[in-house]
Order: C-alpha cells, then structure tokens, then sequence
C-alpha cells in the first residue's frame, strides 16, 4: 500500500466527512464514497457493488429536523476500506456498515456537541465585527467534521492486515447473516420518520393506495412519480380546505365542476 | 432616506451567498442549529452594507440567532433577508425582530415542504435508480446519480433564493396566503404516496422458515430419470426437451416436494404485508417518543435472533 493510496482514501474520507454533515454534493452517500475508495484503492468494482448495496440500505437515513440519522458517511468509507484493501467480501462489508453507521452517529453528535462552543466564540468575535474570525470559526468546524470520519479511516489503515482479517473471521457467521437481516429492516425505521413527519390522518389513504400499486412491477418510479404528482395536483383543486368560497360561488359557471362539465357536454 | 444613497446587492454579491449557502450546516450545533452557518453565508452582503465596525458587530449578533431549516430550503429565506438587509442598511425602519421573525416564520414550514420532497422522495428514489445500475457494473450509476442531484440542488438554491431576494416581503405575505399550507399538502401527498410504493418494494424481509411440505405425486412430476437416461443412450430427441417445456409451462412439478414457507403464505396474503407492519410498527413507536436509535438497535437484537432461529433470513 504505497503513501498515495493512503492520502487518496484518506481524503475521501474527510470529503465525506464534510458531507456527512452539508449534506449538499452527497459526497457522503454510499454509492459515490464507496465507489471513490475503490477507484482510489485500484478495485473499482468492488467499491461500485458495495456501495450499490449500501446506498439501498441507506435509502431511509435522513436528518430531519434536529434528529441525527445513522451515518451513511463513516458506514461507506469504513467498510469500503476493509473491503478494498483488507478482504473483507463485499457481504462482511454489508455486515459491518450497519455498527459502522451507528458509531459515526455517535460521533457526529459528539461533534456537535463540541461546535456549541464555537457558536459561543463567534459570539464573542461578532462583537468585535470581525467577519474573518466568524468565517474561520465555520470553517474549522467543517474541518473537525471531516476529521470525524478520516481518523477512524486512518485508524483502520494502521492497523496490521493480519490483525483485521483475523477480526473479521473472528465475527462468527451468526452475527453476520444477523446483521445482514437486519440491514434489509432497518430503511424502515427512515420510511418511518418521513412517513410521521407528513402523515395527517387525511393523507394515510395516499399511503395505502401507493402500497396496493407498488405490487404492479411494470410500473416503475418514474410512473409512480407521475401518478403522485397528479394525485397531489387533483388533491389540491379539490381538497374543500383549498376551496373555501370557490366551490359554493362558481357551481353553476363552468370550470365549477369538472364533473359538470363532462355531462353538460353530452 | 434618499434613494441614491441605497447600496443594492449585486448578482455576484448574490452569488457569493449562494456558494456560501452550501457550507450552511459546516457548524451545526445542538445549541442554535445553523446559526453561525447562517451567519456565515450572509457575510458578503453585511460587508457590502455596513463599513463601520459597530454596524457589522449587530449586524453579525442579528444573524447569530437560532436558525433551522432544510439546507435547501434556506435559499429563499437567504433571498427575502438580503431583500430586508438592504432595505435596514437603506434607513428603513426594520428593527432586529422584524429580520427574526421572518427567518422563524419560514423556516418551520419551508422544512415541512423540503423533508419530504428531497430527503423522502428525491434522494430514495434517485437514489435506488443510481443502486440498480451500480449493481449490474454501470458507472452510470454513481455518475447520474451525482450529477443529477447536484444539478437539480444547485438550480434550486440559486432560483428559490432569486425568487426571495426579488419577492422581498411580498412572499412573507403569499405564504401566509395559504400558498405554503398548499406546498405542503401537495408535498405530504406525493411524499406518502411514493412511501407506500417503496416501504414494501424497497425493505428486504424474508421468512425462510418451513410451514409445510407435501410430497408431490409421481404422475404430477416430471420424469428427469426418462430424460437423463435417454441422454446417456444417446437417444435424445428435440420433441421430448419440447415435451417437457410444455409441461412444465402447464404446471407440473420439478421437485419431488412442494415446500411452502412462511414467506410464500405470505405473499399470497398480500404482497410486502411484512415490511408494512414493521414500518407501521416503527411509526408507532416514534408516535410513542422512542428514539430512532433505539429502534434501529431494536431491529438489531431482532434481526440476528430471528435469523439465528432460521425464522428471518
């Protein structure tokens, strides 16, 4: 393993790290940090498969609000390395990315725990007005977010080959098989969230209709798409709630009643 | 105030608060959330407004509050507080709780609008699309899916925030018109729609487990012993390969069992009925104030031992 695969991985792992918590170029997501670690590391095949498998684990991690999901970042970059470059097979991978995801949660509320006390520093250099301090303050968070997930990454660098294949064949095949179950269970626990942040008990029948349709495979998202959209639209015009006054005063002009319309055109 | 004297923010001052809009959450803390983030993407146009050190010191404290939001959907609230901005550096009479109840005012709703379409509808599916394709060795998939996000992301940063910064104060009043309730009613119908549709094509659950096994009858089955002899003689001929096609098409058996799991039952109940319930369940609980965390370890203990007792695999 020469010196420039390592500063490769290990800057993919701070980008990740980042993004971990911008959250805008998704350099965190499973299916672009894997793929960068196996193309860095010289086995880009593994890292697309790994992290094709990975990112239709972490469908369902979003952070909403101030709930931090399970981190997709340190999942990605931590298993994509003991995949690449310490074979462990792409399904051990798997296997370890769920605890993996559950540790950089961890650490990412750790960290922002430690950036309260640069919220309190900017403070104290806004009343300086000293714009360059603020921007350097933000920043050097940014840094310790990247550092989140590039010192576990260079940890497991460190660490003898030997050592970790050792550990990974420790891992009994139990807890393995176990966890790969698991990992097909928990998108739910995301579908979840989404689903209690927007439920109102009007809209559980679009829920329940998007159900019954999923069980037809010849539509695929880009149908399903469409025919949410026309339910939101059709929702919108005659939801009574949108329609207070408009319904009562135009019935009898047309446009009114779709309805009306149709049989006044027979 | 005489209007020749108002400073107006350029489109490359603009621009530089969109590209700072990005590193919106570098500083997320549990304390004020995006604060400093906020801060931090409002400093090209507060350094263009104020020159006096006093100025920039309240101006920075005014924007040091607690801010949180979707970081997409911090765009148009970062157009309408340049708009006010300008306006307050102008002499305009707009005090500090003026600018922060604009920031409250949008942020919970414009969340409301962004959680669902981009985390719960764009990102699952954009995303499965981009697996799929990973999955069969296309670098397709990585590729669209990278570009495809951050093409849309960036055209929506830039034009919500245009369309703030140009609407001012006008949009604070089309939302309370009742244009926001509509956005996110449309984006809830649309986000639980697409959730029915990926909880059970999307959520892997099976039950291997054995429910019964019936022996299948010789005159149901078909004869590999015939076929696999003829083949050794030699004698195998087109007609019966076509035989056994066809009677495999009219249904008869290539086990000498039909095994029947737990899963097959189940999906001739009704199809992803498992996945529903465990996400039903899971809505439950948070209903309930149980932590996501814990309900992820939950599904851990559940996983490993239902896979151990050969029920789940």
């Amino acid at each position: 393993m020469n010196i420039f695969v390592v500063i490769l991985v290990l800057l993919v792992a701070f980008l990740a790290g980042m993004e971990g918590i911008l959250d805008q170029f998704q350099f965190h997501q499973p299916i672009i940090a894997c793929t960068l670690i196996g193309l860095v590391t010289g086995n880009p095949i593994d890292g697309l498969l790994l992290g094709g498998t990975l990112q239709l684990i972490a469908l369902g991690w979003m952070n909403i609000g101030a709930a931090v999901a399970p981190d997709a970042a340190l999942a990605s970059v931590a298993s994509a390395i003991l995949v690449t470059l310490r074979g462990a097979g792409v399904s051990e991978g798997i296997a370890l990315a769920i605890p993996l995801a559950i540790a950089g949660q961890v650490l990412t509320i750790f960290v922002r725990t430690l950036t309260v006390g640069i919220a309190h520093a900017a403070d104290g250099k806004a009343k300086e007005g000293s714009f360059r301090a603020v921007e350097w303050l933000h920043i050097g968070a940014l840094m310790l977010q990247g550092l989140r997930i590039a010192i576990p990454a260079g940890i497991i660098l460190a660490v003898p080959a030997e050592l970790v294949t050792d550990g990974l064949n420790a891992i009994p095949a139990w807890l393995t098989g176990g966890l790969a179950v698991a990992g097909g269970m928990i998108v739910a626990v995301g579908y979840a969230m989404v689903i209690n942040m927007m439920a109102t008990p009007k809209l559980w029948v679009f829920f329940a209709l998007g159900f019954a349709l999923s069980a037809i495979g010849e539509l695929n998202l880009i149908a399903m798409g469409i025919i949410g959209v026309v339910l939101a639209l059709l929702y919108l015009q005659f939801a009574p709630e949108f329609n207070q006054g408009g319904g009562g005063n135009g019935g009898n002009s047309s446009g009114g009643d779709p309805l009306d319309d149709i049989l006044n055109d027979y | 105030m005489d209007e020749k004297n108002k400073v107006r923010l350029t489109k490359s001052d603009r621009l530089k608060v969109f590209w700072r809009s990005q590193f919106l959450q570098a500083s997320w803390n549990f304390e004020r959330m995006q604060n400093v983030g906020w801060a931090y993407s409002m400093i090209p146009a507060l350094k263009k407004l104020y020159t006096t050190k006093e100025d920039r010191a309240l101006a920075l404290k005014r924007h040091l509050e607690f801010f949180n939001t979707h970081p997409y959907l911090a765009a148009p609230v970062l157009g309408v507080t340049l708009t006010l901005e300008e306006e307050k550096a102008a002499g305009e009479d707009i005090d500090n709780a003026a600018i922060q109840g604009v920031k409250i005012g949008m942020m919970g709703p414009l969340a409301g609008v962004g959680d669902p379409i981009f985390w719960g509808t764009l990102r699952p599916v954009l995303g499965a699309f981009a697996a799929s394709l990973a999955l069969s060795e296309s670098w397709m998939g990585p590729i669209i899916f990278f570009l495809a996000w951050n093409i849309i992301r960036m055209a929506f940063l830039w034009y919500s925030q245009e369309l703030g910064y140009v609407q001012g104060g006008n949009i604070t009043q089309n939302l309370a018109g009742g244009l926001m309730q509509k956005l996110t009613q449309g984006a809830s119908v649309l986000g639980m729609f697409i959730m029915g549709v990926l909880v059970p094509r999307w959520t892997s659950m099976n039950f291997p487990m054995v429910i019964s096994r019936v022996e299948n009858a010789e005159a149901d089955m078909i004869d590999f012993a015939a076929i696999s002899e003829a083949a050794n003689e030699g004698v195998l001929s087109g007609d019966m390969l076509r035989n056994v096609v066809a009677d495999i098409q009219a249904g008869m058996a290539i086990q000498p069992e039909e095994v029947t799991t737990l899963q097959n039952t189940l999906d001739q109940l009704l199809p992803g009925v498992a996945p529903l319930l465990l996400t039903l369940f899971c809505v439950w609980l948070l209903r309930k104030k149980v932590s996501p965390i814990t309900i992820i370890g939950g599904i851990f203990v559940v996983g490993v031992i239902g896979y151990v007792l050969g029920i789940l695999g």
